[in-house]
């Protein structure tokens, strides 16, 4: 019932308790994620065994490898930032790109394209990710057949990594861009041009300035998602894996509390993440969508 | 700049085709060639080393090998009832934030909820594993508390895949349901209250009617999502997960028999669009709307 009817003392219990028990479901996975970092064992399990840092300090000489000394685990989270920077720049532009085209022009095939836009989100990751490995597949064997060339780039690694992550990020960044575009008052632009505003003047002064908060937002999210991606990150990885990738692996290995603790980091991160882009909201932006 | 109205429509016609070529470029070069080759990868089979011939083997083999269609009816089955669970859990929590709680508290709430689904599903995923494996902190619970007498096995159960996959969806439902339930005015609900009609005939004749946008397409991407879903029944089920995906991960990382692979891929691409198609019929819903709304 609402808030504005009568409602029984066992309801409102019952209510309280609901809501309780959900967040409890919510948060006890990432609680025991931050708190068995600090478990002196060497394995994530119980029991309690006293506090440690070693999971974060540690190095090869004192037994236990630590987050800041575990070249493997470090090195997978520079790749995960270098695949989501290439595939923030391209979803961001292509996605403005798509924006414009999307909001401003009239063309024959618009409403199948714009239909077709939105594909990538109904499609699995799995399968975006094994259709573009067997094309790129397919172009590298012919080019080898026929200029005897190898090319590195078609075969599974970070260029497909970061070109499959962003066949369905482009989607998101364009939804975000054009909902803002999409509410920009056009009188400003037209007033501008009246003024002797040349169009580039217009676009830099006027338009741009106005779609800031969602192209910010929009390149935090593209960030975000590629960061955290896996299904399609799987099937495409090459030699050098992300983190999230790395991090699977050797959870099925049986993992050393060393996983916690750089997931912890990942949670600080991401709250931090958060909280910027909800204040970014309160001043206008669009509201942030976290990701699949 | 365009003086002449010609000059000017042929700008216009230039900044068009620059803006549709990176779109262009995406959809075709990143979505529709590579599902066109991986449908002709699908119909295909190798005849001799290097030679290849078009069949219908790879769908054959699917629907004669009892072992690959029994995983995907499994598979689609438990994403429905994944589905329908994530539904259940979520609805009574959209309603708290939209209906009973106020002003900050339903703010607070409702961030709180989506706080979660922030951090990677690999670290979510690691959470469970750590709470409800044998050595894990349920299992010890368990034992501490006198329910049994040695820790048990919590992971590789069907029950295991379905909490995770049930957490793992939450979010994507929440927020449709709180944005469908956010435009119901109270006052129809106060109206049928004063009418007489009690909490179950309220829900059945205006709220649920109210939030069915809200319900498909929530529905509809977490049945996806679901029936998409590698890491998490790969991990929390291990080897009695039976994932579709993991079928077609096999088939083509392990095996290396792409053609198989992809006639895998392409079932599973059917059932995933042939559930949207359904879920956007049911509800008389345009696709489009349904995806900016979710």
């Amino acid at each position: 019932m609402i808030a504005s009817l009568p409602r029984s003392v066992w309801l409102r219990t019952a209510t309280g308790a609901y809501v309780a028990a959900f967040l409890i479901f919510l948060f006890l996975p990432l609680a025991v994620v931050a708190v068995f970092a600090f478990n002196d064992a060497p394995y994530p399990a119980p029991p309690w065994r006293g506090f440690t840092l070693d999971w974060f300090t540690g190095n090869a000489a004192s037994g236990r490898v630590g987050l800041f000394h575990d070249a493997a685990l470090l090195g997978s989270i520079w790749t995960s930032v270098v695949v989501a920077s290439w595939v923030t720049a391209l979803s961001v532009a292509v996605g403005t790109a798509n924006a414009f085209l999307m909001e401003r022009y009239r063309f024959l095939g618009k409403e199948a394209l714009s239909v077709l836009m939105l594909a990538p989100l109904v499609i699995p990751g799995v399968i975006l990710g094994i259709s573009i490995l067997s094309l790129s597949s397919r172009i590298a064997d012919l080019l080898l057949a026929l200029f005897d060339v190898d090319v590195d780039f078609l075969r599974p690694g970070l260029p497909l990594v970061v070109l499959g992550q962003f066949s369905y990020i482009a989607t998101i960044s364009t939804l975000m861009i054009s909902a803002r575009l999409q509410r920009f008052d056009r009188t400003l632009e037209e007033a501008a041009l009246n003024l002797g505003a040349s169009q580039a003047a217009v676009l830099r002064t006027i338009t741009f300035p106005y779609l800031r908060p969602a192209l910010i937002g929009s390149a935090a999210i593209s960030f975000l998602m590629s960061f955290e991606n896996f299904n399609t990150t799987l099937m495409l990885v090459g030699a050098d894996p992300p983190l999230t990738v790395m991090m699977y692996g050797r959870m099925r290995e049986g993992a050393t509390p060393v996983l916690n603790a750089v997931s912890l980091f990942l949670m600080l991160a991401s709250a931090l993440f958060a909280l910027t882009l909800m204040r970014g909201r309160s001043r206008g932006g669009e509201p942030p969508r976290p990701a699949p | 700049m365009g003086n002449t109205p010609e000059q000017r429509l042929w700008q216009r016609r230039l900044v068009l085709t620059l803006l549709l070529a990176p779109a262009l470029l995406w959809l075709f070069a990143l979505i529709v060639l590579p599902h066109v080759d991986l449908a002709l990868l699908s119909f295909r089979e190798r005849s001799a080393p290097r030679h290849y011939q078009p069949s219908l083997t790879q769908y054959r083999t699917f629907f004669t090998e009892p072992l690959y269609w029994h995983i995907f009816v499994r598979t689609a089955l438990l994403s429905a009832l994944a589905t329908a669970l994530t539904l259940l859990i979520a609805f009574p929590i959209a309603w708290v934030i939209t209906k009973v709680a106020q002003g900050r508290t339903s703010a607070f709430l409702f961030i709180v909820c989506l706080i979660p689904f922030w951090v990677s599903e690999t670290v979510r995923a690691l959470g469970w594993l750590i709470l409800l494996r044998e050595s894990g902190v349920l299992p010890a619970l368990l034992v501490k508390l006198g329910i049994t007498a040695v820790p048990v096995e919590l992971l590789y159960h069907d029950a295991t895949i379905l909490t995770g996959l049930v957490y793992t969806s939450l979010l994507f439902m929440v927020v449709p349901l709180v944005s469908s339930l956010e435009s119901l005015d109270n006052s129809l609900i106060e109206a049928a209250y004063d009418l007489g009609a009690n909490g179950w005939a309220i829900l059945r004749d205006i709220v649920i009617p109210h939030a069915a946008p809200g319900i498909t397409a929530g529905c509809i991407v977490v049945f996806m999502l679901t029936l998409g879903n590698y890491l998490t029944p790969n991990l929390l089920g291990g080897k009695n997960s039976q994932w579709f995906t993991e079928l077609i991960y096999t088939q083509f990382i392990v095996r290396f028999n792409w053609e198989q692979g992809a006639a895998f891929g392409f079932l599973l691409l059917a059932l995933s669009t042939a559930m949207v198609a359904l879920g956007l019929r049911l509800s008389g819903q345009r696709f489009v709307d349904v995806m900016r709304r979710s």
